[in-house]
């Protein structure tokens, strides 16, 4: 099988600090890759250098294209990654206000991401945000209100909608958790969880808590000081960490 | 009896404690054992000998530090992540003692989820999900909420629809009458045995000799692959 996204040797330095180092992964079709460390691990640099937001030093981000099959992302022609952003990417970023247009009503916010992709007709585009809204449980009533009149988990799950109205095969996800009370949490993991297997998706999560990580990834790798110390199945990184760093992680949860 | 569905030889088992002065622990060496189509085997041996530890190395959340653990054809302490996470799609099933699921996530969805991750439709999937759990004595108004907030009995009930709803060639199953009432323990022993007859293989822990003693076809001592045993 063909890994849908190949990361090779990515580098990342700022000045002579580093932001990532060496790092390297497979992502099968259908896998949900999370990816765990403290602040300042190098987990959101990673992140921003797989998903084109930020150039990498060295390494090569591999995905397999529709069309062309794998193709160096890092090394694609700037218009040609935008469009791969449009319609096989998407991310989602922790504070929802970064990923969504405040000044746009929730079901424009969702239509946008139609039209980038070349979809005209204003009743299907407006049917397939209504849809989307419904999808990620935001009333259609709240088709026309902005944003900001939403509240933090509605905002969060109104930018995942606005993520994957587009079909896209890989989500990035940066800390989609965090910052949202425990119960808002709670309904957006289910989400998540039910739109990853029902439409096949793949994802790449960065978070620092190691619950989200248990009940969202197949895999986990952990990072610190820009390196992957340990790399596994989910599970068997968090019921048996082999490194001393991710045995430190683990026994410094506080049990509830 | 059947080419074995579990065959496990030479596998040991150790714990590096590297923030307590990187301690070596040896738990385990040269555990063998195998487990037919069919065929219900259960691990016997005091606390702490290790029962757990063989499961969760077969389940692949621990890990092995030498020798093989075929499950079907794959080896699981060879196996990268992506095979072990296929082979607990369709292979192997785990019932634990602990229900880990989503909060608010209604029970009967806890229950149909490893059937619609394999693809089963929706209706289908959960009505086979309300069909174990009536089985299970688990009241109906009880479907349509979180089972996080359930008594002991009524999550282990609801773990063990979880891991009987798909049928699976190879189960492991750690104290599923623990915490039941006479009739629902009736109703497991029954479930095992039905998953027997129809070729499932089975690697169990129960404490409840009763239950032992009417299920399972063989028992291994782990206080065997002890390693001042070995």
């Amino acid at each position: 099988m063909t890994p849908l996204l190949s990361v090779q040797g990515l580098t990342k330095r700022y000045g002579r600090h580093v932001g990532c180092l060496d790092v390297s992964f497979d992502l099968f079709p259908g896998e949900v890759m999370g990816i765990v460390g403290e602040s300042g691990s190098g987990k959101s640099t990673l992140l921003n250098c797989m998903a084109g937001h930020m150039v990498p030093d060295a390494g090569r981000v591999m995905f397999d294209t529709r069309t062309e099959g794998p193709v160096d992302t890092v090394a694609m022609a700037e218009p040609a990654r935008r469009m791969l952003g449009r319609t096989d990417w998407a991310f989602v970023h922790q504070h929802a206000r970064d990923g969504l247009r405040m000044g746009v009503s929730a079901g424009g916010n969702v239509g946008e991401r139609l039209m980038a992709v070349g979809a005209r007709n204003y009743g299907a585009i407006r049917t397939a945000a209504g849809d989307w809204l419904e999808r990620v449980e935001i009333s259609v009533d709240r088709i026309d209100d902005r944003p900001g009149t939403f509240s933090g988990g509605m905002q969060q799950r109104l930018q995942i909608a606005r993520n994957l109205v587009t079909g896209p095969r890989l989500v990035f996800m940066d800390e989609p958790t965090g910052g949202l009370d425990v119960s808002v949490q709670a309904r957006l993991l289910d989400l998540l969880r039910g739109l990853v297997r029902k439409m096949g998706l793949s994802a790449v999560i960065v978070t620092h808590d190691l619950a989200v990580v248990r009940l969202l990834a197949d895999r986990l790798m952990v990072m610190k000081d820009g390196r992957v110390v340990e790399a596994g199945l989910t599970d068997q990184v968090l019921d048996d960490p082999q490194h001393g760093y991710t045995q430190l992680l683990v026994s410094s949860v506080l049990q509830v | 009896m059947g080419k074995a569905i579990i065959a496990i030889e030479g596998l040991s088992k150790t714990f590096t404690l590297h923030n307590q002065g990187g301690v070596v622990i040896e738990v385990m060496r040269g555990a063998a054992l195998t487990v037919g189509p069919g065929e219900c085997v259960g691990l016997v041996g005091a606390s702490g000998t290790g029962k757990s530890t063989l499961m969760r190395m077969v389940w692949g959340n621990y890990l092995a530090a030498a020798g093989r653990i075929v499950v079907g054809d794959l080896d699981v302490a060879q196996a990268a992540p992506c095979e072990i996470i296929a082979l607990r799609r369709r292979t192997l099933g785990y019932v634990s003692q602990f229900l880990r699921v989503v909060p608010r996530v209604a029970t009967v969805d806890v229950v149909a989820e490893p059937l619609l991750t394999l693809g089963v439709d929706e209706a289908e999937a959960r009505g086979r999900a309300m069909a174990l759990l009536s089985r299970l004595n688990l009241p109906e108004a009880l479907w349509s909420l979180s089972p996080t907030t359930f008594s002991g009995g009524e999550q282990q009930r609801v773990n063990i629809a979880r891991g009987f709803v798909h049928p699976c060639p190879a189960l492991l199953l750690d104290e599923p009458t623990a915490s039941l009432d006479a009739r629902n323990r009736e109703v497991v022993l029954g479930l095992i045995e039905e998953a027997k007859a129809r070729g499932a293989a089975i690697l169990g822990i129960f404490h409840d000799e009763g239950a032992r003693a009417r299920v399972c076809d063989r028992l291994v001592d782990v206080a065997d692959f002890a390693p001042a045993a070995a």
